[in-house]
């Protein structure tokens, strides 16, 4: 069997980790590969290595069976690897040629529209359904990524990386995305898939390299391997897949939405006379495809979008236009969408980090003195509690932090602090299964507290396990609030969509 | 321990990248008096030797030092909220112009009269600051279009008053000399420092290093400004108000180049001269960056370019280098302190390579 790519005993460390332990990776021509690795295995600094971006201490790199030295991404490209990266490189207001073109445009004259033909050729052949003549800023985010792909085909990359493809998929878009791999093999490519879906590797991959805190663990044949005991070597344990949980035990209304409609950012509604109510004791999800409303309605909830019309009121507290520490000190917990943007100062200390809501109170400090001893007790207990890692522990920036690590330290800060209400937008975004399995027995744990939780999510799985009561969003509204026991996820996804259920009405 | 160990791996590396432009400058500037013509190392010699080589040229290095610091820190300051004070120097000529107004116009036992010169000089800056910190909060205008707008405000509105209340016996661009016992000099200093500028202006710039040090570090206040200053996002999810901070961070700012204006006209020079926009408000940006925005690295640059702007008369008077030259280090030390990531860098590089080798002869 022909190997393509090899990594042969790579070590790469970083101040206070060795991110990379003599990790060997092979991958056969015509391969489906995955690596499979929790948050901060060393899953992306290997691909970094692969693809240029760092410079591995020790080991050697062969492309097929020839032994290379890959300086920047420019060699990488020159040797025909190509990486999707998990945040898009395009110009948004391009079009698909201009982008894929762009860094290639050959010679002083465009040739655009060859160019826009030798794409269209791509896309068909490949199945990738893309128009070379749209501009980026109207076509879907799957689209988009598709986009990638088209770029390095254009390359003539013949082993392509995908960084965690799947994060900002819909359900469809990753079924589409799958079946793109496939192609891409047929025809003769190779795939290196990154990844800790264990469903998608069952579901495209040949094999599966397991990774855990920086050292190889197996290479397995995906076929022939269950999905636990991957999901066991990748962990160091056994999982559970299902959450644990009791009935719930219903109390007083926390969070009572009423009417309530909020404007998007392009002056239109994007949240109408909604009303909603999460009380103690329970998990209320909200499902919806991303982009129908959730991220403007938890931004007014929080406060940091004005309501338009409406009641918000938090433990009886009417707080529509409160600000938002007041909205903190009566006991609203929220973990944001986007973490890097909102939800962590990524060039301060992680003990910073967790003291960014509450510093301005006994005891993390007095008087307006902060007590820096008592900040850095209090990120200790946080981080080991919810097993954040990170070089320095907590003197290291926030930035320097894998994103679960990050997404480890946001839901940490926001659990520990114990709110009435809990909202957690994406709260297992990026996390291996034995983080989402910690975290979805928090926010249990969180519930059977006797506190709220309003729970977002895209992934309908995660929805149908923990919710007690699942609210479906559809482009501003709530199209009917279910009960897990009562429907399935067929029907929940149907009305995701826009269609109502068939008997549905009570609102 | 991993604290310490932290804390040294970040101070030296902000450290090392200071040192290493400021060694990069004065090597431009020994090319550049080489291709004048002139011998580098009697130019560099005198310049040194003029900041330094007796007790009084070493008190007006320290009084030149004095307001740089100030501006330095005030520029710091705001650079920890992510604003950019460009309106110092419009700072500094109000707070200079409060101060001056109290050295002419009140009488107070020593002490008292002090504190009052202090908080004059305080106010005026802070007030000076704090009106485009409130543009920039209600109105969303930007910090460094207000700062330089308010600069030449100052400039034109000294240019009239001066000359109409302050107005000295026989010029009619500079204000009247304060009395000795009006300022900030001191007789027991004048004194040590052999009749040098040096006066009180210099222990107040210290105590500010110190305070200021202290807000960043050790208070809320400082913690909530520097979070506002890291990620404004971040800040207002948490329940931060980013505005006020905005705008507690230019009064803040501004009121640190108040001071620097009190210290440079009631201290330094003992009048104000009408059409002038101190050089010292811009060139407080440099030793700001030099300093990497810290305090304690502020300190220190604003030392050496205190010895660099008072030695530079010295060198010229002594060699056929012109002045000039002086100003042309630190124009460049400043372009390497920008470009201070490739230092980073380079210096990583070279680290990583030794320790390589060091592993491999094991």
């Amino acid at each position: 069997m022909n190997h393509v790519i090899e990594m042969l005993n790579i070590r790469k460390e970083f101040p206070g980790i060795v991110a990379n332990d003599n990790i060997t990776l092979q991958v056969r021509e015509g391969e489906i590969h995955a690596i499979l690795g929790e948050n901060g295995a060393g899953k992306s600094t290997l691909m970094s290595i692969l693809f240029g971006l760092y410079q591995a201490d020790e080991g050697t790199i062969k492309v097929r069976g020839k032994e290379v030295q890959i300086r920047d991404p420019n060699d990488a490209n020159d040797l025909g690897i190509g990486m999707v990266h998990q945040h898009f490189q395009l110009v948004h207001n391009f079009t698909v040629t201009e982008n894929i073109i762009l860094g290639k445009e050959g010679g002083f004259i465009l040739h655009r529209k060859s160019a826009s033909n030798r794409i269209a050729d791509l896309s068909a052949r490949y199945g990738l359904n893309i128009d070379p003549d749209m501009v980026i800023e109207d076509i879907t985010v799957g689209m988009q990524q598709r986009v990638e792909i088209l770029k390095m085909l254009y390359r003539d990359a013949e082993i392509l990386i995908f960084d965690e493809p799947t994060a900002v998929l819909t359900p469809q878009e990753i079924d589409e995305l799958m079946q793109i791999m496939r192609n891409l093999v047929k025809e003769g490519k190779s795939v290196i898939l990154i990844t800790h879906k264990l469903a998608e590797i069952k579901a495209v991959a040949d094999r599966c390299t397991i990774i855990r805190r920086g050292k190889l663990i197996d290479v397995v044949d995906v076929a022939k391997t269950p999905v636990s005991q991957m999901a066991s070597m990748m962990v160091g344990r056994p999982v559970s897949f299902k959450v644990e949980k009791k009935p719930a035990q219903v109390g007083r209304v926390i969070l009572d939405i009423h009417d309530l409609t909020v404007m998007g950012n392009k002056k239109v509604p994007a949240v109408k006379d909604l009303s909603l109510f999460v009380r103690s004791g329970e998990i209320v999800g909200i499902a919806g495809v991303d982009g129908n409303g959730q991220s403007e309605l938890i931004e007014a909830i929080t406060g940091l979008r004005p309501i338009d019309s409406g009641v918000v009121s938090l433990d009886g507290n009417d707080i529509t236009n409160a600000p938002i520490r007041t909205r903190n000190e009566i006991g609203m917990g929220h973990i944001p969408e986007d973490r890097q943007r909102r939800g962590l100062v990524l060039s301060s200390a992680v003990y910073n980090n967790v003291a960014i809501k509450e510093y301005y109170h006994p005891p993390f400090s007095k008087r307006g003195l902060l007590n820096i001893e008592y900040l850095q007790e209090y990120a200790r207990t946080v981080v080991d509690q919810f097993d954040v890692r990170s070089g320095e522990g907590i003197f290291s920036n926030a930035g320097k932090l894998s994103g679960g690590n990050q997404q480890k330290l946001i839901v940490g800060r926001e659990m520990v602090a114990s709110p009435q209400l809990l909202i957690a937008v994406q709260p297992t975004r990026g996390l291996d299964v034995g983080a989402i399995e910690y975290i979805h027995s928090q926010l249990v744990a969180h519930r059977d507290k006797g506190h709220a939780v309003l729970l977002v999510s895209f992934e309908l799985d995660e929805i149908f396990n923990l919710s007690d009561r699942i609210a479906v969003m559809h482009s501003g509204r709530i199209m009917d609030v279910v009960l897990p026991s009562e429907t399935d996820e067929a029907t929940v996804g149907l009305m995701m969509t826009g269609i109502e259920a068939k008997g549905a009405g009570h609102e | 321990m991993s604290k310490i160990k932290r804390k040294e791996s970040l101070g030296s590396n902000a450290f090392l990248m200071a040192v290493s432009a400021v060694i990069l400058g004065l090597v431009a500037g020994a090319i550049l008096m080489a291709a004048i013509g002139s011998n580098p190392f009697s130019g560099f010699y005198y310049l040194f030797r003029g900041g330094l080589m007796n007790i009084e040229r070493i008190g007006n290095t320290m009084a030149t030092a004095t307001t740089l610091m100030l501006v330095g820190l005030s520029v710091a300051f705001a650079f920890k909220t992510g604003l950019f004070n460009i309106g110092a120097a419009g700072q500094m000529l109000v707070g200079g112009l409060c101060a001056t107004i109290v050295a002419h116009k009140v009488f107070l036992p020593r002490p008292l009269f002090l504190v009052v010169l202090i908080a004059s000089g305080l106010l005026g800056g802070a007030i000076w600051g704090v009106i485009p910190g409130l543009l920039k909060a209600r109105f969303n205008v930007h910090e460094v279009v207000a700062t330089i707008m308010m600069n030449w405000i100052a400039y034109w509105s000294i240019y009239y008053f001066v000359p109409a209340y302050l107005k000295g016996p026989s010029l009619e661009t500079e204000s009247a000399s304060i009395a000795l016992t009006q300022s900030l000099r001191t007789p027991w200093l004048t004194k040590l420092f052999n009749g040098s500028y040096m006066n009180l202006g210099f222990f107040i710039a210290i105590i500010c290093v110190i305070l200021v040090k202290f807000i960043l570090d050790k208070t809320t206040l400082g913690f909530g400004l520097k979070t506002v200053g890291f990620n404004r996002h971040c800040a207002e999810y948490a329940g931060i108000k980013v505005n006020s901070n905005v705008v507690i961070s230019m009064m803040i700012a501004g009121g640190l180049a108040g001071l620097a204006g009190l210290t440079f006209y009631t201290g330094y020079s003992r009048n104000m001269q009408i059409g002038v926009l101190p050089a010292q408000g811009f060139d407080g940006i440099a030793v700001a960056l030099l300093g990497a925005s810290n305090p304690i690295g502020v300190f220190f640059s604003s030392l050496f370019f205190g010895i660099l702007q008072s030695g530079k008369g010295f060198m010229n008077a002594m060699t056929s280098v012109p002045p000039e030259i002086a100003d042309t280090i630190i124009a460049t030390i400043i372009y390497f302190t920008a470009t201070s990531v490739l230092f980073g860098r380079i210096w990583e590089s070279i680290f990583k390579r030794r320790r390589k080798s060091a592993k491999e002869e094991q």
